[in-house]
């Protein structure tokens, strides 16, 4: 789950890293109401869930509460990427120094979370680390014993920071580590930490992706959850617990597993087809699960046919075909639909769906052609 | 001979008296496993399977009483770390989670401390161990696969029985296969098990099927290059995948530009590895 910028910046603060003055509006007069409370300059900065939101245009300063008015409107009616802007962030304006790159993210090769940090912070970030790797600084953390402060000492010395940041650094690397460590995030990332003129360091801009499988213990950050930005059929599929990718192609695809559905869509391309979706019900899916799924794919008008594909391992075969048969009964779709099933209980699941009019194959391959062959028909 | 699990091996299930523990356990017990124990805390001095097994409260019990030598868990996501955890301590050396969706701190948490303690763990995320005609670990089903001379490592689920199926239907069999899962944090990698079925007498080739995301398949390239006597062959699901929801600038710069499979593919062939462009394709490159 990704947090906006404002979320990210409230859950580093609340972990003790400074961030400015501001809040979050929805309206233009919100904005200049807040503008005036800081004092006049300040940024307008768009909530949207994508980067590259100061390339689009959509960060502006201010110059007064008048003018944070001006291009607030202006603001709240773009679209950045697709993605229509709802809300902005008036911040106070920074006399900018100096910007640094600071992050933690989990090192999947190393098995542990990582400390990332560069003197050369800001939006060419990804441009440095390509091009002059050695200026990113990285630091493992033992995830049994968190972050040790000569840890942050070094990470401070080696970006050369000056001495007289060094304790400020400490709090903030503390700060992050803790923001990442007790709200179960993939990613903490502040960019850029700024050096201010009048010598403060600033989180001028913070970004987190928070893990979805630990959000049992923690609800506070599902309600921050922006759901005005996804697809009505990526919600409906968490909902369900299914994992649901929508694409451009016309057959839809009904797997489990995630590595068997990508290789179920890798060879309907291989035999010309275009997958509508990508679809994984997961293990030991129900009937009323798999009956969702159905429901999500048939909701894609472009789809012409659903290629079904269970190896049933913790899924068992009858449990799938129970429902199918429920979301047949309930939706009552017109497209064919190819279905192959095998593995645990698979021979109770084909029993199920004799009578359903359903075009069956043996192999991998054959189920593929034969859903590209009833898409090229219908 | 074969890899990790035998006929030798003792095995015990947490979550033994849960939906899916007691529907595996009874399938793992029809293949042919020794499944010595249970546990459920607060069912000990129960049994399960019409009185076959015996249910403990805590691992360390069942162990002491049985001498248990592996263990496959199958509880729910938010309880799993806990049960690696328990496992470990009360030192049974091979640990099997089947369990999916553990939150990746807690993963990152347990792998360190089964590193400490030198106990091997296999997934989570997976669907654990078989080396047909002796025992069945995990979810596997039985009747896909025979009994032969090749090594089957694996980072997906369902993708490695339809590999294991294919291969049945044209009469070649399995050494053992394992399942190393599919999260980002797992206990055993490609390398590990490679690693095995080189030094294993009745291996005598190798499958290897990955999937789009992180590098391991390019260590495990590294890795066939150099170290590997063996021939190996491989399949890379999500070829055709559309590009993934980037983890931010980071994970661009943690993972560079890995992770793709054509990238993966790459790396394999230049390490002599043949890649099939689907998973029936296998058997035929295997001969």
């Amino acid at each position: 789950m990704k947090l906006h910028e404002y979320q990210s910046k409230t859950i580093f603060a609340k972990y003790g890293v400074p961030i400015p003055k501001g809040r979050v509006a929805a309206t233009a007069l919100e904005a200049r109401h807040i503008a005036e409370e800081l004092g006049g300059r300040v940024v307008i900065k768009s909530q949207v869930l994508v980067g590259g939101r100061g390339k689009a245009g959509g960060i502006k300063v201010a110059k007064n509460a008048a003018e944070a008015e001006q291009l607030a409107q202006q603001i709240l009616s773009m679209e950045i990427k697709g993605l229509p802007v709802r809300k902005i962030l008036v911040d106070e304006a920074a006399a900018i120094e100096k910007e640094i790159y600071f992050s933690i993210t989990n090192d999947r090769a190393a098995k542990k979370p990582v400390m990332i940090a560069s003197a050369a912070g800001g939006v060419d970030i990804e441009e440095v680390a390509a091009t002059n790797p050695e200026k990113i600084i990285k630091v493992h953390i033992d995830p049994l014993l968190g972050l040790r402060d000569y840890q942050a000492r070094d990470i401070a010395a080696s970006i050369n920071l000056p001495r007289e940041y060094w304790r400020d650094f400490s709090k903030i690397a503390e700060g992050l580590w803790q923001a990442y460590r007790k709200t179960d995030a993939t990613l903490a990332e502040i960019n850029p930490l700024v050096i201010t003129e009048d010598k403060r360091l600033i989180a001028l801009d913070g970004k987190m992706l928070i893990d979805d499988n630990a959000m049992f213990r923690q609800s506070d950050l599902n309600e921050m959850r922006d759901t005005d930005e996804e697809a009505p059929a990526e919600i409906e599929a968490r909902k369900y617990g299914l994992s649901y990718i929508k694409l451009d192609g016309n057959i839809g695809c009904m797997v489990n597993g995630a590595g068997l559905a990508m290789t179920s869509m890798d060879i309907v391309k291989l035999f010309n087809g275009e997958p509508a979706n990508f679809l994984d019900i997961g293990g030991g899916a129900g009937a009323d699960k798999v009956a969702a799924a159905m429901r999500i794919i048939l909701s894609d008008s472009n789809v012409k046919a659903v290629l079904f594909n269970i190896f049933g391992g913790i899924t068992r075969c009858d449990e799938v075909a129970r429902g199918i048969l429920v979301a047949m009964d309930e939706v009552k779709p017109k497209v064919p639909m190819v279905v192959r099933l095998v593995g645990t209980n698979a021979e109770e699941g084909r029993k199920l769906l004799e009578n359903a009019k359903m075009i069956t194959a043996e192999t991998l391959a054959d189920a593929a052609q034969k859903a590209v062959q009833a898409a090229q028909q219908n | 001979m074969s890899i990790l699990i035998n006929k030798n091996t003792r095995l015990l299930v947490q979550g033994i008296t849960g939906n899916e523990g007691l529907f595996h356990t009874t399938q793992m017990v029809a293949y042919g496993t020794n499944v010595v124990a249970g546990v459920t805390p607060g069912k000990g001095g129960e049994w399960a399977l019409d009185g076959k097994i015996p249910v403990f409260d805590s691992v360390k019990l069942a162990k002491e009483a049985t001498d248990a030598n592996c263990s496959v868990i199958f509880v729910p996501a938010r309880f799993a770390p806990d049960a690696m955890f328990e496992a470990a301590d009360a030192g049974i050396p091979l640990i099997v989670c089947i369990t999916e969706g553990v939150a990746v701190q807690d993963m990152m948490r347990v792998r360190s401390y089964l590193d400490h303690k030198g106990v091997r763990l296999i997934g989570p995320n997976c669907p654990g161990m078989l080396t047909p005609g002796e025992s069945k670990v995990g979810i596997i089903p039985g009747n896909i696969a025979i009994p032969g001379n090749i090594g089957v490592v694996s980072r997906s689920g369902t993708l490695t029985y339809e590999v294991l199926y294919a291969l049945k239907l044209v009469g070649m069999g399995a050494s053992t296969c394992v399942g190393i899962g599919g999260d980002p944090i797992n206990g055993t990698n490609f390398i590990d098990v490679l690693e095995m079925f080189e030094y294993d007498a009745d291996t005598e080739k190798v499958v290897l099927i990955g999937e789009i995301g992180g590098t391991d398949e390019d260590k495990a390239a590294e890795y066939i290059a150099s170290k590997m006597t063996k021939p190996v062959v491989s399949f890379i699901a999500g070829q055709t995948a559309p590009p993934g929801k980037r983890m931010g600038h980071a994970g661009a710069i943690i993972e560079g530009g890995a992770g793709t499979a054509e990238g993966k593919i790459k790396a394999l062939k230049a390490a002599g590895v043949k890649v099939a462009k689907h998973p029936e394709e296998i058997p035929s490159l295997l001969k």
